[in-house]
């Protein structure tokens, strides 16, 4: 008998705690605890992305810094300060789903920043849309990431197959400047075999074909980045005009290292994530030319009132983090989306996701990052990507012309 | 594929260059999987670590580099270090499983790949390395050929490293030790042979062997805390296809992987490099199935 009490003391004990464990979970998500809005992203710290997921890192904390040093944001006239929960999702689109499942269950997140690269981005969108919790894809380009009807995930970014189609324009502009048809041209690509990528190469290859140019190399990277050798000895062979490479910023320098080892000569080369792989600080001269594709520059004139100008954001972020050659755009990417979630809670004046996704959806904003409206889809459509050639070690924003501050340097010197 | 096929045939001169970058970047996988060879030949251990033993080398080329010294000078150094680092983990860590089962030895040395690699993203970043020896390119038949000289630099001292190795297994007490208890550590015990000492020996000079391909992998290529997975799946394809105890069989299989893996990016596609390796590695043991199974016929 006694036996049969003790047990039904512990059976009430254990219900009573799993209730009250629950109650304070649903209290905990409905409103956030203390004065504290808490966004949460898995990010790769280690990895192939680790270097880029440190630069997203950093973006996400200055913004943070300067919105809590502002005051914070008012919701139901009370002011609240911003903090951050990550988890290392060592680049690994598999264990980035699992960790925002983490994110929501266990540590009750109700705002999700995005994981760097669409791949990790990719494979979160399906577990915070099951749990309806808000996205803001900072770091994730790919186009096919707003094609699956997802209802939760917003993107700040101009999609990724208008990274190298503008090199391929600029191409055409140059052989019709000097008396050629576009279509005379040789193209050489070398891209990474993961989401972004790929749409990159789509948005490349559509263009090609419109001017009938002929694509002689299609290689894709090995899964390490770190050896393109045997593609660049076919582009010494095939001598084409143009070189398309695509694979963040490993996939960067493991090009512009080995052209220069084995002495390759194209004229014009768009490469994506320059400023990410530090290429002007990495290799001085011999990344002379080159044309970069990028979501942000500092020379653009969009502004707001927390961080100023676009140069205003770049001079801070040099001086919050002098490590940092250049910006990269992924820092400013990142900063943005904080901005972004803050405006979607002054306008929402709520903690219910179903209102912050709303107000998300209705965005319309300038950042210093750029003017912020989403589409049906979630993507950005308001801010254009610009193209930037490295000039004697200096981005010069050379497309589109309403923001260029340099003309394009055309053929690259020989040597470089 | 095929346009690539007749890039090689109409211009023979590229298999001069792929052919250069795959002996060069062969010799690196030699000494790697020399390594991998002598431990797993003498203490039966499968180190799942090797590619990060050859990261971790990487690092002390790079740190010299960024002191303002030629990493050339790195090799010596950091295969010392690398032997001394080899020695502490054999006494805190392989020690304790080299008697255990094999999947003890596996999920040990596992281990330790993955404390190497994240000790080494907290010192270093995940950034990708390099460390510049300075040295120029040589071009050779009109431009159309270029190697570093750093490439042939580090062929030499592989070249070197492999002779050092085969002397010293063969000449010194030490070396006969080594292979005595490779063939029975019990038979090597019984005639006074201090086989724990002969295994610590064996594992330091493994992760030395690692240190000195690091310094150059990083030379003439490029280093990344999680680079060393690659390197670990090369030198386990070379010891598989090669056999274990078969120093020259190693080196040409090794050279044989670096040619093949140029020849594959070339002709397939950069994507299909490691597979062809895998793949090769498939064939390979396929051929050995049929070879094993003839044999047996025959003594039947």
């Amino acid at each position: 008998m006694k036996g049969i009490v003790t047990r039904t003391a512990r059976f009430v004990g254990a219900a009573a705690i799993c209730a009250t464990l629950g109650f304070t979970g649903i209290a905990a998500a409905a409103d956030p605890q203390g004065n504290t809005i808490v966004l949460g992203a898995a990010v790769s710290l280690t990895g192939k992305y680790g270097q880029l997921g440190k630069i997203t890192v950093d973006g996400y904390n200055l913004a943070v810094k300067m919105i809590n040093e502002h005051g914070g944001v008012m919701v139901n006239g009370k002011k609240y300060k911003f903090a951050t929960k990550y988890y290392d999702d060592e680049s690994n689109p598999a264990v980035t789903a699992q960790l925002f499942e983490r994110l929501i269950n266990q540590d009750g997140i109700k705002y999700a920043l995005g994981p760097y690269a669409s791949g990790p981005t990719k494979a979160a969108a399906p577990v915070t849309e099951r749990y309806h919790i808000p996205m803001l894809a900072d770091e994730a380009a790919s186009r096919a990431l707003f094609t699956q009807g997802y209802r939760y995930l917003f993107g700040p970014l101009s999609t990724s197959e208008q990274y190298l189609a503008p090199v391929v324009d600029v191409a055409a502009a140059y052989a019709k400047a000097h008396g050629m048809k576009p279509s005379q041209l040789k193209v050489a690509m070398v891209f990474e075999n993961d989401p972004f990528s790929l749409d990159v190469r789509a948005g490349a290859v559509d263009e090609a074909k419109k001017y009938g140019m002929k694509i002689v190399i299609d290689d894709k990277m090995p899964r390490d980045l770190s050896d393109i050798s045997a593609t660049l000895t076919k582009v010494k062979a095939l001598k084409p005009d143009l070189l398309l490479v695509s694979g963040h910023a490993k996939g960067a320098i493991t090009a512009v290292r080995q052209m220069k080892e084995l002495r390759v000569y194209v004229p014009i080369v768009g490469i994506t994530h320059c400023e990410a792989a530090n290429l002007t600080g990495k290799f001085g001269a011999d990344a002379n030319g080159i044309l970069c594709p990028a979501q942000w520059a500092e020379t653009l004139t969009y502004k707001d009132n927390l961080f100023g100008t676009a140069m205003d954001f770049y001079r801070l972020a040099k001086k919050t983090y002098p490590y940092y050659n250049e910006v990269p755009f992924q820092l400013a990417q990142a900063a943005a989306a904080i901005e972004i979630w803050a405006d979607a809670f002054k306008r929402a004046q709520s903690f219910d996701t179903e209102k912050l996704r709303d107000a998300l959806a209705a965005t319309d904003m300038e950042t210093f990052y750029g003017k912020i409206k989403f589409d049906s889809t979630g993507k950005n459509v308001a801010k254009p990507m610009v193209l930037r050639q490295i000039q004697d070690g200096k981005y010069v924003v050379v497309e589109p012309a309403k923001y260029a501050v340099g003309k394009p340097q055309l053929p690259r010197k020989a040597g470089n | 594929m095929w346009e690539n096929l007749q890039i090689l045939i109409t211009a023979p001169i590229f298999n001069v260059q792929l052919l250069l970058n795959g002996l060069t970047v062969g010799a690196v996988f030699a000494l790697v999987a020399y390594g991998l060879a002598l431990v797993w030949g003498v203490t039966s251990i499968k180190n799942l670590a090797q590619g990060d033993f050859v990261m971790a080398g990487g690092y002390g080329a790079y740190l010299f580099w960024k002191h303002g010294i030629n990493p050339l000078y790195s090799v010596v150094p950091t295969a010392i270090v690398m032997f001394v680092l080899g020695w502490i983990l054999y006494r805190l860590v392989i020690r304790r499983v080299i008697q255990l089962d094999l999947f003890t030895s596996l999920l040990a040395t596992f281990g330790m790949a993955i404390v190497i690699q994240q000790s080494l993203n907290l010192a270093f970043g995940a950034d990708v390395r390099t460390a510049r020896s300075g040295l120029p390119e040589i071009q050779m038949f009109g431009n159309m050929v270029t190697v570093s000289e750093i490439r042939l630099v580090s062929f030499g001292l592989c070249v070197l490293l492999a002779i050092a190795m085969v002397l010293y297994m063969k000449r010194s007490r030490m070396g006969q030790a080594i292979r005595a208890t490779a063939q029975d550590p019990r038979a090597a015990r019984v005639l006074g042979v201090n086989t724990d000492r002969v295994y610590a020996l064996t594992f330091s000079i493994n992760a030395a062997i690692c240190g000195a391909a690091g310094a150059l992998v990083a030379m003439i290529w490029v280093i990344e805390p999680f680079y060393g997975i690659a390197y670990s799946v090369r030198a386990f394809v070379i010891v598989t296809a090669a056999g274990l105890g078969n120093l020259p069989g190693v080196i040409l299989a090794a050279l044989g992987l670096g040619v093949l893996e140029q020849y594959s990016g070339f002709i397939l596609g950069a994507q299909l490099q490691q597979a062809t390796v895998v793949s090769l590695l498939l064939v390979v043991l396929i051929w050995r199935q049929i070879l094993l199974l003839r044999q047996r016929k025959a003594l039947q």
